[in-house]
């Protein structure tokens, strides 16, 4: 995976998953779900792939998921059974912080 | 990028809850989704708050085109210059208007009733929407109180950054409803739908306000939730007149913008709505709506503060969302300090400042000024002065109208004012004022003249003073400053 653009969409290969970039750190990103490395939202993912044991956490519709030097963001748009990372580490879910409705 | 994405969330996330309430017609998520596929087309609007408009918002999305609504209180002479520049157009109007409107040129005019109906049971849409977050998603002539109206641009990318950086998703509770009384041509009427659906609130419209129809619906429909601007609000505390408490036990939020609310409203609206949490937002047209919030707890806090300067929040608009800088800057492009006086400067993915045919006005690192007049406390409370055209220079001093204004505002006798800059030979410009007195009440010229200059310095005291029955102000709550200076000076605006 190479880097990343905000507002880029991007799926899983081995679930469900779907999230969009909100940010992203300068230079190459080792983003995979499930285990596998995440793919262009209109790519067809390789055959024979499954979640791995260790990353089946699953992503919750809406959340946003962040990495622990807080430059990388993903909001997820659709869910899935496989758990977010970046070169091995998971992405934490990110605490929401209420503001006012406003319109 | 693109607001349907913020719709195929809710509508997978809680298909089934419902989405937008108009009359006796409610639609889910779900329903909403599926008709927006539908309605495929180039599309403007022109009526009130109906089913078509959440419907011709999304399905113009989908399609990748621009959605206009337009001001339905215009003529069709006025509405035929603001059409020709969004042409070709699917114009969706109020049956009453169709007739009046056959013959633009380039526009095919649907009745509401007809653009729903095909809307009704549609085929699954055979295509996605496009991912660009440079297409343009709404175009909205911004009410113009100094001139021709403009087409303001919002691209996917502004609207859509503007609901990920202030609302969380799905975090409504299933029984929260939001009153939608600002009209479909109005930045917070569009706004408030792509919030709305993005957080899980039920929309329920009020297509005409009166503040009689907006109290009886919100009983009726248990709203949670309304945003009003500060007209619509002086008319609601006026309509409660005497009663001790307003009477909607479901009402938590309140929230109001759009112009500059005179306190003794909110005074009295925070005594009718006592468990009701109020919030002042700030935004405009060009900046996908909100910029800054004073939320509930700003507004407790000033109104049981004895320390002015907390006090004061009260008229302030809060402080910028976090996904927002705000910056005070001269008349040179000088960053100023806090509570100094200058233009306001904003900056935020949701900030488009871009108009139809003239391009952004953003400048290289992306600041946008606002033409707004106002300063910033240390703490970063923001506070508004009107237009940065309306500051009055006199002598080469720079003094705002709003300052005056509120002075006046403090006297007993005093029910409205507004202040403009009359030219004078001597210093440029002098200092006028248009007062309306309170019922029953009655006060002088050189009585006001003297209650200012006790307060403000005398280069502020308003050499004329004169007496209205009311000022004029645009539907949304405005003061047009353009009309009060033209009938000072007896000119046709």
């Amino acid at each position: 995976m190479g880097e990343l653009k905000t507002g880029t969409r991007l799926r899983s290969a081995v679930c469900a998953t779907e999230v969009m970039v909100i940010a992203a750190p300068k230079g190459d990103v080792a983003l995979t779900c499930g285990g596998a490395p995440m793919i262009g939202v209109n790519e067809e993912p390789p055959a024979g792939l499954s979640v791995a044991p260790e990353a089946a956490k699953g992503t919750a519709l809406g959340k946003r998921y962040v990495n622990e030097a807080g430059d990388l963001e993903l909001l997820c748009t659709k869910p899935g059974e496989g758990s977010l990372a970046v070169g091995g580490a998971l992405l934490s879910l990110k605490e929401a912080k209420p503001l006012p409705s406003s319109d | 990028m693109n607001l349907m994405m913020l719709l195929e969330m809710a509508a997978s996330g809680f298909g089934e809850r419902a989405a937008v309430t108009n009359g006796a017609q409610t639609l889910t998520y779900s329903e909403l989704f599926r008709a927006a596929g539908a309605a495929i087309s180039r599309a403007a609007m022109l009526d009130v708050s109906s089913l078509a408009l959440p419907i011709g918002l999304f399905g113009s999305a989908w399609a990748g085109v621009p959605f206009a609504p337009l001001n339905y209180r215009l003529t069709r002479s006025e509405l035929e210059a603001l059409v020709a520049r969004i042409t070709p157009c699917y114009l969706i109007a109020a049956s009453d208007r169709v007739e009046e409107l056959t013959g633009l040129p380039e526009t095919t005019v649907v009745p509401r009733e007809r653009f729903l109906e095909r809307t009704r049971n549609p085929a699954d849409a055979d295509s996605g929407w496009p991912m660009d977050p440079d297409e343009i998603a709404v175009l909205l002539f911004t009410s113009g109180t100094t001139g021709a109206p403009k087409a303001a641009v919002l691209r996917h990318k502004h609207l859509v950054s503007y609901i990920l950086g202030s609302v969380e998703f799905g975090s409504a509770p299933e029984a929260a409803a939001g009153l939608v009384s600002v009209p479909p041509y109005h930045i917070a009427g569009i706004a408030a739908i792509a919030s709305s659906v993005y957080a899980g609130r039920r929309i329920v419209q009020l297509p005409n306000f009166s503040a009689e129809a907006w109290l009886e619906l919100a009983r009726a429909e248990r709203v949670t939730h309304a945003f009003v601007v500060p007209t619509m609000l002086a008319r609601i505390v006026e309509a409660i007149g005497d009663a001790r408490s307003a009477d909607l036990p479901q009402l938590q939020a309140l929230s109001y913008g759009g112009g500059k609310m005179p306190q003794p409203v909110i005074e009295r609206a925070m005594q009718l709505f006592p468990g009701v949490a109020f919030s002042n937002a700030y935004g405009l047209t060009e900046t996908s709506s909100t910029l800054a919030i004073l939320g509930p707890d700003d507004h407790r806090t000033a109104a049981a503060s004895d320390d002015p300067k907390i006090r004061r929040r009260l008229t302030s608009v809060g402080r910028a969302l976090p996904s927002v800088e705000v910056q005070i800057r001269d008349e040179s492009g000088n960053r100023l300090g806090p509570d100094e006086r200058g233009e306001i400067y904003v900056r935020g993915e949701q900030v488009s400042g871009e108009y139809l045919g003239r391009g952004a006005s953003l400048d290289a690192d992306g600041w946008f000024p606002t033409r707004d007049a106002g300063s910033m406390d240390a703490e970063g409370y923001l506070f508004i002065e009107g237009r940065a055209d309306d500051v009055i220079v006199r002598g080469g001093e720079n003094m705002s109208p709003g300052e005056i204004e509120d002075v006046l505002l403090e006297h007993e006798a005093v029910a409205d004012s507004a202040v403009v800059g009359i030219p004078d030979e001597q210093w440029g410009e002098a200092v006028a004022a248009v007062v309306v007195t309170r019922p029953g009440c009655s006060v002088t010229e050189p009585e006001l003249q003297a209650w200012v200059q006790a307060r403000l310095r005398s280069s502020r005291t308003p050499q004329r003073i004169e007496f209205r029955d009311a000022l004029p102000y645009n539907e949304t709550g405005k003061l047009l400053r353009r009309l009060v200076r033209a009938e000072l000076l007896g000119e046709t605006p």
